[in-house]
């Protein structure tokens, strides 16, 4: 029997989606703004980390309150503790977003230009088609295809590391040579991140299914 | 945290009943203390309290049933409901009670049919139309969820339905006489989870139309299906808000403790 409150449940799972699709969106305007050395997308992904602040605090106060209230069970709760999680994971996603734009706009303003933009278009390629992965394995219950997710994620920590082995190794030229250099290893080490929470967001998504 | 949208929208709800320093006894034992509540329309209000906290005969006080307790008497205060002191010398309780309907714990169907169980309310108002019976009776087990299961054997005892049916009959039965408030004391309580399930189905689809009042011992269905929560203890109202409030944030430390399972 579907409940009255059933339909609550629901909108904590838009929300999660939807926050999902703004993590994405604000890391995917930060790699572009860096690699086309773009400053207005650069600033669009700084403008979008509040909304995702405050999404993750609905989901929370949501979540607390069917918990209270609902007292919901087996699955219904899977879903309630993967929400709080991944809004979690989703929330950090987009602070690593905001990192990554404010390094950016750093850079932008100090050299006018990305020197070098190393492998962090690739980065961001495989980190947020992590992420979309993802969101697309909790949106459509897709097991094989969360699980699958787990592994992509060697690839973005083996061109992290690659990117830290050359840039500091380089890390020896003039001030602004040497700021940005650090700051791209900011950068890149931040889309490693998401990535991780990508993988992060596999697991609950498998954690959901499953059980376990 | 911010409360809910549903009870945002119903800040600005009427006040259907009006009770102030309201006090109550049986003989000599003082049984509500100094009661102040306005319920509001077409919410849910649910009250919450041990046993022999006073929250049944408070609800009992609202139709006027503990009439029939001699010992019963009210030593102060006042309920008003639309306005009007219930315990005026000018008022008819039997008209009252046609605007406050009441389901009990336990289902009391009358060994009738189930038509005639629905009818019987308006068969004494002197409706004896059976085109205008048939309508309201078919109106009736609709409203309560009940029409899909018994349209088939309407002239079957009535006694002969499960428990949970046999609750939800007493339900429409109250619903036939167009009632404002439909009390309910403990309406849940000797039914089974799924049938349970299908009568806080139905509360939560009746508030559209009827201002509905709940005692409930399970606190867990208070929460599902109230709007605002009584919490009596010892004759006391102890804390009165909205459902969210007095689950997630209550203002007493009583109510915490009752509502958290630290109580006693």
């Amino acid at each position: 029997m579907k409940r009255y409150f059933h339909k609550e449940l629901e909108e904590i799972r838009s929300k999660l989606i939807l926050i999902g699709e703004k993590a994405n969106e604000a890391g995917c305007l930060a790699v572009e703004g860096f690699i086309q050395s773009d400053l207005e997308k650069t600033l669009n992904a700084l403008q979008l980390d509040d909304e995702i602040d405050d999404i993750e605090v609905e989901i929370d106060r949501d979540s607390v309150r069917y918990i209270t209230l609902r007292s919901p069970v087996s699955s219904d709760v899977r879903l309630i503790f993967v929400a709080i999680k991944a809004s979690n994971d989703l929330e950090r996603a987009g602070d690593e977003a905001h990192s990554i734009a404010k390094h950016t706009r750093n850079i932008l303003t100090r050299q006018g230009k990305v020197p070098d933009t190393v492998e962090i278009e690739e980065m961001g390629r495989l980190a947020f088609a992590m992420l979309r992965d993802a969101l697309t394995s909790f949106l459509d219950e897709d097991l094989a295809l969360a699980r699958g997710i787990i592994e992509r994620d060697k690839e973005v920590d083996r061109l992290n590391k690659a990117n830290f082995k050359r840039l500091s190794n380089g890390v020896s030229g003039e001030n602004g040579e040497t700021s940005t250099q650090i700051e791209t290893i900011f950068i890149s080490k931040s889309i490693e991140r998401i990535a991780d929470h990508a993988k992060n967001l596999a697991e609950e998504v498998i954690y959901l299914l499953t059980g376990k | 945290m911010a409360p809910p949208k549903d009870t945002e929208k119903k800040q600005d709800a009427r006040d259907v009943i009006e009770v102030r320093d309201f006090n109550f006894a049986y003989g000599n034992a003082q049984a509500l203390f100094d009661v102040n509540m306005d319920i509001k329309d077409k919410e849910v209000t649910a009250f919450i309290g041990p046993s022999g906290c006073g929250k049944s005969t408070f609800l009992r006080c609202f139709n006027r049933m503990n009439d029939l307790i001699d010992i019963a008497r009210i030593t102060g205060g006042s309920v008003k409901i639309n306005g009007i002191d219930i315990y005026g010398k000018e008022i008819d309780v039997i008209e009252l009670r046609k605007h406050i309907g009441m389901v009990f714990q336990k289902s009391n169907p009358f060994p009738k049919s189930i038509y005639d169980n629905i009818a019987y309310g308006l068969r004494i108002q002197g409706i004896k139309k059976k085109n205008v019976l048939d309508d309201v009776v078919e109106e009736c087990l609709r409203g309560a969820a009940l029409w899909d299961e018994v349209k088939d054997r309407l002239h079957e005892s009535a006694l002969g339905m499960s428990g949970g049916q046999q609750q939800r009959l007493c339900i429409a039965r109250a619903l036939a006489v167009k009632p404002q408030i439909l009390l309910m004391d403990e309406p849940c309580s000797a039914l089974d989870p799924i049938a349970t399930a299908k009568v806080e189905e139905l509360i939560h689809s009746l508030k559209r139309d009827y201002t509905i009042v709940i005692v409930t011992h399970n606190m867990q269905q208070a929460a599902r299906v109230s709007d605002r929560t009584a919490f009596f203890y010892l004759g006391k109202l102890i804390e009165y808000d909205v459902t969210d409030t007095i689950f997630m944030n209550p203002n007493n430390e009583q109510t915490e403790a009752y509502v958290s399972g630290r109580f006693g």
